[in-house]
């Protein structure tokens, strides 16, 4: 088994960067959309060819799947302790480039249509480029710190995309917002490293998950305030996965990202880069699930659990359809790791662990499908906002019947992709904590409506008259919301159990037809509440609204999230710590040192007398300097 | 005696050659044809420069008055390497002046001439040959200080020099002869075991070291620098910045170190003050300075001030940083002076104000300029910064960390003042810039040499390790 050529699957996107960004003023839009395209299908053929190749011929030995790591030592520091450059071959990591290439090439393609005559066309598809080369890098990561620079190179590339409209102050708001939440939270990552490297001496993933391994089992040796630092260190782990997939309460950069250009929504802030906090606490599942019984991992539970109540509810009241799925999304992770946070290890224990895994595989299909079809409502209406929408389905059939696949999906209608990998985690939450079942629950009803909310909002409601009259978007952005319409409909079959799981073995999973059936009757009572409420225009809705009073005028706010962070850096952190700092410096560093300035200045302008250009003077100075250095050693010492 | 030990004079030898081959040349080369002599000069003493690195042996001559080690060779590579920098500098001057007064040939000889007595002056085994080396390396640089008869600050300079060199030398001969009355030896072997801190040792040392200390320039016996420096060719400028001020560096750590080791307790303390009192009036002076050639004398104090303090420890690891140190400094101030030769060759302009906006017309030599002192005033990544940090971490291992606060304070100020250099040349305007010019080869590769040195040097960490190696002899 030969995995080298897994290596290409980053570097051809690098290539493609690197081509682009250096040659984009020569070369011609349509050409560098080809070469963007022709770089990811490499990859995308590639990924897919590794994974037949691990899946089914290779990867599992003994009923067990294998890891692979092919690697070379960048920098040494101890025996033990040096960071690596690799790559990684394990079930989730295939799974992950399987998922990134994807959508990352349908995404491709379908910017070809949606950015055509953008003026910085090849500036968006080296960036693209850019981002695919730093996920996969992140995917394929042997070790922590490969995994972190990565990580910063997604954020990065994250930052360029969300500010690509570099005219609008909102986009550049928008991105050094996201850029500076997310930093923020991976500085906890970067010490969570650190600690992990000072106390285990590996920063490697093979050594660090290793149930039996010293990095696991010495998690007692050293405690800090009351808790193990193992912990303390995952922790601080978790939070930087958190910032970068949109956990509460560092979500407030994910509905601002949404200034980004659509396709790049779907990418980067639906599909791939926003699951990397999944992807890291699985790629580290091991160490959550064993250090100190598993504290870590509840943290990470509740967390999620909260984020998607939290999501789901401010999502209902949103009006703009991106916001709407930036919310959605939020909650989705949400579930995602609430699914990680219950998991437990061993066989058919680890349900969670594999429904997590299979819910971000789906979630990644149906949650681009959704946002390329609100990037192609949006490509025809020129807004944002619902207001402005209504009746496309008359305009727009094919996203219409689209949207309406990846809504199905999403709400949890069986046989559609998000039924399965959803009724999974609830059966995982079931188990083992019945708070987190009924609160996944009730977010699978609310995402229900508000999903289908959306969907009347733009496709039924009003009748709205347009100055242009909308069409059908063209071939490069419809065929791939088919494409993925269709692995929306599908991939829910895929038996994800056998492949994917905790402790790498497989299992049989089944269907559990009473929470099954639980989850779609929650399901079905939120779409008819929407239908009720949004399939023809109505006052009902509002007059509900109206009914909630506050807490509909809250959520609608996000909560006051946003106020609260401006308050607390504006008002405490700047007026009260930063402001009277700042005054310090200027009145007594910077005073003290202007005036040592300009009194050595007045010291040089006395003495200039010493140096009167007779030499009568030097040789006096001479002698007198050897007199008085004689005399202070005879007569002083 | 056999014949072959005067191979381990070679390096001497070969130098006295090239001097008489350019008398020789003087004689046979027509008068039209005078500037053919300075690719002569230069050729010649490019192969010495490159036959310096091969066949080293140890040993002494002459019952031990002369001596050679590894570490030995090594200063002389050193001064060689700097004197032919500072000859690929000075060439187009010559060609352009002095050949003109029928004098090229001269200066070779001359700078020659005052090369091989610092030869003679590190490789001493005794106070005489030491002395003798001091004299003759001293006494050729009067006359070139004067070199250019035409400007009468020239000769001021060189009248200067002379005057406070001969109180220098007569100093340091006294000091000898005490050293010798007390100990009753000339050989520095001798008087090892018998030096003690008597009165009258300490009197002939310290007026023996003021002699070391006026070339080094160390206040308070630096004060011809400036007013020389100023008014002597700026080759001649140059020599004294870096050659005699660094071959004097080095035979005063090899005499402190093993000689005058049992006197420690004393030339610490000492020197202790002195490097305080040097960094200080170098960089106080340097402040004020508009002259560049004055400007780069008391900063060259200043620096002199700093190879003090890794003299100062006493150790192994602080005679290394020194050497280090003295090596970055030749390259730095080097790439300094060049680009000040360069311009003055062309526009006869010295003054700091007229470097206004240079990097508009001359970006290449600003960026020369602006990395040579960035290397003098000890800014990562360059050279200088490197000097300047194993420097004071010598120092404050050995426990001087009031001298290592006082040091970088001074580096600080010396940060300011070079800095006003790049400022002048990169961010002030000026209405009549110097207009560009293109140097010839022989300036361009001194230049380039220099540059090299100064980036090399900070980031090629075998050469620090070998010097080190060097001194091992030193940590007794």
């Amino acid at each position: 088994m030969n995995i080298n050529y897994i290596i290409l699957v980053p570097l051809i996107p690098l290539a493609v960067f690197l081509l682009l960004g250096i040659f984009s003023h020569k070369i011609k839009p349509t050409v560098s959309g080809l070469i963007g395209v022709g770089g990811l299908l490499s990859s995308t053929i590639l990924s897919f060819y590794a994974a037949y190749q691990y899946f089914f011929v290779f990867g599992k030995v003994g009923g067990v799947f294998q890891t692979f790591v092919e690697k070379t030592t960048w920098m040494n520091f101890t025996d033990t302790l040096h960071i690596d450059m690799g790559i990684l071959i394990d079930p989730i990591s295939v799974m992950m480039l399987v998922v990134v290439s994807t959508i990352s090439l349908m995404v491709h393609i379908y910017s070809n249509g949606y950015m055509k005559g953008d003026e910085g066309f090849t500036k968006f598809f080296a960036y693209l480029s850019l981002f695919s080369f730093s996920m996969f890098g992140l995917v394929l990561a042997t070790n922590l710190f490969q995994i972190y620079i990565f990580w910063e190179l997604v954020g990065v590339s994250s930052y360029l995309l969300i500010g690509y409209y570099y005219t609008k102050s909102s986009a550049i708001a928008a991105s050094k917002k996201a850029f500076i939440v997310t930093r923020f939270a991976d500085l906890g990552f970067l010490i969570g490293i650190l600690i992990i490297g000072y106390y285990t001496g590996t920063y490697d993933f093979v050594d660090l998950n290793n149930p039996e391994g010293n990095a696991i089992l010495s998690w007692a040796a050293t405690s800090f305030m009351g808790m193990s630092v193992i912990t303390w260190a995952l922790i601080l782990i978790f939070v930087g996965g958190a910032g970068k997939s949109a956990m509460f309460p560092l979500h407030i950069w994910l509905p601002d990202a949404m200034e980004g250009p659509t396709p790049v929504s779907a990418l980067i802030h639906a599909a791939t880069m926003v699951v990397a906090g999944c992807y890291l606490v699985a790629r580290l599942f091991p160490m959550y699930y064993f250090v100190d019984d598993g504290f870590a991992l509840h943290i990470v539970a509740y967390v999620g659990a909260f984020s998607s109540l939290f999501a789901a509810v401010i999502a209902i009241t949103q009006t703009d359809i991106k916001r709407v799925l930036a919310f959605s999304t939020m909650s989705q992770i949400g579930y995602m790791m609430f699914a990680l946070g219950v998991s437990g290890y061993d066989g058919h224990e680890g349900v969670g662990y594999m429904a997590s895994m299979f819910h971000l595989f789906t979630h990644a299909m149906f949650k681009a499908l959704l946002f390329l079809g609100a990037g192609s409502v949006i490509h025809a209406v020129h807004s944002n906002e619902l207001k402005d929408m209504g009746g496309l389905r008359k305009y727009m059939p094919i996203t219409n019947i689209t949207f309406l696949i990846a809504a199905l999906a999403i709400a949890g209608v069986p046989p559609f992709a998000g039924f399965w990998s959803k009724d999974e985690i609830l059966v995982a939450a079931f188990h083992h904590d019945k708070l987190i079942y009924y609160v996944g629950l009730l977010v699978a009803g609310l995402t229900a409506f508000y999903m289908f909310r959306l969907y009347f909002g733009i496709f039924w409601s009003k009748d709205t008259k347009y100055h242009h009259t909308p069409h059908e978007s063209p071939l490069s952005m419809s065929v791939p919301l088919m494409i993925l319409a269709f692995l929306s409909i599908t991939v829910g079959f895929i038996p994800f159990s056998e492949f994917v799981t905790a402790d790498k073995m497989g299992f049989e999973a089944h269907l559990n037809y009473p929470l099954a059936a639980v989850a779609v009757g929650v399901g079905a009572v939120g779409i008819i509440l929407s239908w009720i409420f949004y399939k023809k225009e109505n006052d009902l809705a509002q007059k509900w609204a109206n009914g909630f009073g506050m807490l509909y005028k809250w959520a609608s706010n996000k909560f006051y999230f946003d106020e609260i962070y401006l308050f607390v850096t504006k008002k405490i952190i700047f007026n009260l710590i930063a402001a009277p700092i700042a005054k310090f410096d200027k009145k007594i560093v910077d005073g003290t040192m202007e005036g040592i300035g300009n009194k050595t200045v007045l010291l040089a302008q006395k003495i200039k007398g010493l140096q009167s250009g007779r030499v009568q003077d030097y040789a006096l100075f001479f002698v007198g300097g050897v007199v008085v250095i004689v005399m202070v050693f005879i007569y002083l010492w | 005696m056999d014949i072959s030990n005067f191979l381990l004079m070679r390096q001497e030898i070969m130098l006295l050659s090239i001097v008489l081959l350019l008398i020789i040349a003087e004689i046979f080369i027509p008068n039209d044809k005078k500037s053919s002599i300075v690719h002569f000069a230069i050729f010649l003493f490019g192969i010495h420069t490159i036959l310096g690195f091969v066949g080293l042996s140890e040993g002494s001559l002459f019952g031990g008055s002369f001596q050679t080690t590894k570490l030995v060779y090594f200063f002389k590579n050193v001064l060689n390497v700097g004197v032919l920098i500072v000859l690929l500098q000075s060439a187009d001057w010559i060609q352009e002046k002095v050949v003109k007064e029928n004098k090229g040939s001269e200066f070779f000889i001359l700078l020659f001439s005052s090369l091989l007595g610092m030869y003679f002056m590190i490789s001493a085994g005794d106070f005489l040959m030491f002395y003798i080396g001091l004299e003759l390396g001293t006494l050729p640089v009067a006359a070139l200080a004067a070199y250019e008869t035409s400007k009468r600050i020239s000769s001021e300079s060189g009248i200067k020099f002379i005057l406070s060199a001969a109180l220098a030398s007569g100093a340091a001969l006294f000091g000898v002869s005490l050293l010798y009355a007390t100990s009753g030896s000339i050989f520095f072997a001798d008087i090892i075991p018998t030096i003690t801190a008597s009165n009258l040792t300490i009197l002939g040392f310290v007026l023996f070291f003021s002699g070391l200390a006026f070339k080094i320039s160390i206040v308070p016996f630096h004060f011809w620098t400036a007013d020389v420096y100023e008014g002597a060719p700026i080759s001649v400028s140059s020599y004294l910045s870096v050659i005699s001020k660094g071959a004097a560096v080095f035979i005063l750590m090899i005499l402190l170190f093993t000689v005058l080791k049992p006197l420690m307790y004393i030339w610490e303390n000492m020197i202790y003050g002195l490097t305080i009192a040097t960094m200080l009036i170098g960089n106080l002076f340097a402040l004020r300075q508009q002259n560049m050639k004055r400007f780069l004398a008391f900063s060259s104090i200043a620096q002199a001030g700093f190879i003090l303090l890794g003299i100062i420890s006493g150790t192994q690891l602080g005679a290394t940083t020194a050497i280090y140190f003295v090596l970055v400094y030749i390259f730095s101030n080097l790439a300094a002076f060049g680009v000040v030769q360069a311009i003055s060759l062309k526009t006869g302009k010295e003054n700091m104000d007229d470097y206004n906006g240079l990097y508009r017309t001359n970006p290449k030599l600003s960026l020369v300029m602006m990395l040579a002192l960035f290397s003098l005033a000890g800014i990562p990544p360059v050279a200088g910064f490197f000097g300047k940090f194993f420097l004071f971490t010598s120092a404050a291992s050995e426990g001087y960390y009031l001298l290592v606060f006082i040091a970088a304070a001074n580096a600080t100020v010396s940060l300011y003042y070079y800095l006003l250099v790049v400022r002048a040349m990169f961010i002030r305007k000026n209405e009549h810039p110097i207009p560009f010019f293109n140097s010839k080869i022989y300036m361009r590769l001194g230049l380039i040499v220099s540059v090299i040195g100064i980036l090399v040097l900070g980031l090629y960490s075998p050469l620090y390790d070998y010097i080190f190696e060097l001194n091992g002899f030193l940590n007794q």
